[in-house]
């Protein structure tokens, strides 16, 4: 059982060390990874991602319940307990959809009688998420970005079914944003958002913050954010609202934003 | 001397691979020797030469099957290694014969196959793919996870008996297991023999006969609806 995953400060992009020497993430939180464009948070959940072992260009380790983690998770990706869903909103898979759903679910869960539930399960999570559902026949190339990450994020939850969850930038591809924080809520995970959103980053239970190639503190959401976190919400919703009337070809009126006074 | 012998499709990052391999060796005092086969071009022999110091060489198989230049070559090239002092050979080939295969009994195999190409490229390969000892995935940086675990599936499921090492050659991640492989490889026995059987393939065509039609042909041959057949004395 993983009950915890430690990250033990490297070099930040200049060489010197990273301010903050050692994090600790325990089960069931929720932490956010924020900074400037550059800054290297990418970079710091491919480390999460790979088990860096001062072996990467940033020099950090990452160890799961204190220790080393086994062999056994980089050599069958089948075992391994984290499921990365990267900035790519392109997929150059040339498989149907379907196959390479059923494809990867009998590689996670390495029986055949449950593929066809978890193929179904991550179409429904996928296309709550999507204005036009996933075709099933498609090729995974012709989908549109918004498609393509509704379906990684599906695919990491349904099928990859693993602890730990890594999400960089869910934000930035068009998706329902507060529906996938709400099904992903439902499972008891560790869950890291790389985000530019004050509503996922006040969600959280802390914030790690980076600059430079390098984390440069840990921000703890206090009560003040707490309660702000609803009225962001609010906001949130309010342009959420806009965007779909848009989306749908609707006209905007000056009553829409009486909601706001 | 080790014998190294790194092939895989042209751009899946051979070179890419075999820089980090050799900055590793570099470190723990080993001696890298690098040859490469090409059909007719090549420049990595430069490259690496100017950016490790070590000796390098190329040569050019031209209208010679690549895969079976190799085998030619390869003798002479191990004691051209060992003339410059060096203690590993590491040779990167092109190739291009999907029927043949350039690895040896007794030497590490390496395939390079990329996480970006066609997912049925594993099938497509043959035993450039099957006869190897270890399959590199490399620009894992480029696709995600899912289709990372989807990719080496269908490497498994072309080649049940090859391991499997997953890279990002740009940056040198996961190089290690590779290396850890290369200093386990056993030294190369006097006389080598290529892994599996070459195909065959001599027939009038391959002495210069022009004519399109089998019919045209002798030696060991083939038609649309036959399988190989041979015709003459
Ligand atoms: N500690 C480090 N040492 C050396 N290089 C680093 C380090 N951290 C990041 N880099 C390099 O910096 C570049 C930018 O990093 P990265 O892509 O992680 O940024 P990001 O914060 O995700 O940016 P964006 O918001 O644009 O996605 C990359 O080329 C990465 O390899
Ligand atoms: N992003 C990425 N690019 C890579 C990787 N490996 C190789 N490349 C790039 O792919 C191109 C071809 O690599 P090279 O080693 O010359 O291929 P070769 O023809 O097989 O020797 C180069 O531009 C490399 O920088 C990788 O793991 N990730
Ligand atoms: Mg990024
Ligand atoms: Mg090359
Ligand atoms: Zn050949």
């Amino acid at each position: 059982m993983i009950e915890t995953i430690t990250i033990i400060g490297g070099r930040s992009r200049s060489g010197g060390p990273e301010a903050v020497e050692r994090i600790e993430l325990k089960m069931g939180d929720v932490v956010s990874i924020v900074g400037p464009t550059g800054s290297g948070k990418t970079t710091l959940i491919n480390d999460i991602e790979l088990f860096a072992d001062d072996n990467t260009p940033s020099g950090r380790r990452v160890l799961i319940n204190g220790e080393r983690p086994l062999d056994e998770y980089r050599i069958d990706p089948a075992h391994h307990p984290i499921a990365l869903i990267t900035q790519h909103t392109t997929f150059l898979s040339d498989l149907p959809v379907d196959e390479f759903l059923a494809t990867h679910a009998r590689i996670r869960s390495g029986s055949r009688s449950q593929i066809d539930e978890m193929i179904d399960g991550t179409l429904a999570f996928a296309n709550q998420l999507t204005g036009e559902p996933v075709p099933l026949d498609a090729r995974m190339t012709e989908l549109s970005g918004g498609q393509a990450r509704a379906l990684l994020i599906a695919d990491a939850t349904i099928i990859c079914d693993t602890p730990i969850v890594l999400l960089d930038e869910v934000e930035n591809a068009g998706i329902h944003r507060k529906r996938a924080l709400e099904l992903l809520r439902e499972h008891r995970k560790i869950f890291i958002f790389v985000t530019h959103d004050p509503r996922i980053a006040l969600l959280s239970d802390y914030r790690i913050v980076m600059k430079g190639g390098a984390v440069t503190h840990v921000l703890t959401t206090n009560a003040e954010e707490h309660e702000l976190c609803t009225r962001v919400g609010q906001l949130d919703d309010f342009l959420s609202r806009l965007r779909e009337k848009i989306r749908l070809g609707e006209r905007l009126t000056a009553q829409e934003a009486e909601v706001l006074s | 001397m080790k014998l190294v012998i790194c092939a895989g499709p042209a751009t899946t990052g051979k070179t890419a691979v075999l820089r980090h391999i050799i900055s590793r060796l570099l470190r723990d005092d080993q001696r890298p020797a690098f040859l490469k086969i090409d059909v007719q071009y090549a420049e990595e022999d430069e490259i690496l030469a100017r950016e490790f110091g070590i000796p390098t060489r190329k040569c050019y198989s031209g209208e010679l099957c690549p895969d079976h230049y190799n085998a030619m070559v390869l003798g002479d090239a191990l004691e051209w290694a060992g003339a410059e002092e060096c203690d590993i050979l590491l040779v990167e080939t092109a190739g291009l014969c999907l029927r043949c295969s350039p690895y040896v009994d007794g030497a590490l195999g390496l395939a390079v196959l990329e996480a970006t190409s066609g997912m049925n490229l594993p099938l497509k390969v043959g035993p450039m793919l099957s006869l190897a000892d270890v399959a590199v995935i490399t620009k894992i940086d480029r696709v995600s996870q899912a289709e990372r675990e989807v990719f080496r599936a269908h490497i498994q499921n072309a080649a049940p008996e090859v391991q499997i090492r997953e890279v990002n050659a740009l940056h040198g991640i996961g190089i290690d297991p590779l290396v850890k492989s290369v200093r386990e490889t056993p030294e190369a026995a006097e006389q080598l023999y290529l892994r599996g059987n070459p195909p065959v393939g001599t027939c009038t065509i391959c002495v210069g006969k022009k004519e399109v039609g089998w019919q045209s042909h002798f030696g060991v041959i083939r038609a649309l609806d036959n399988q190989v057949f041979y015709r003459g004395q």
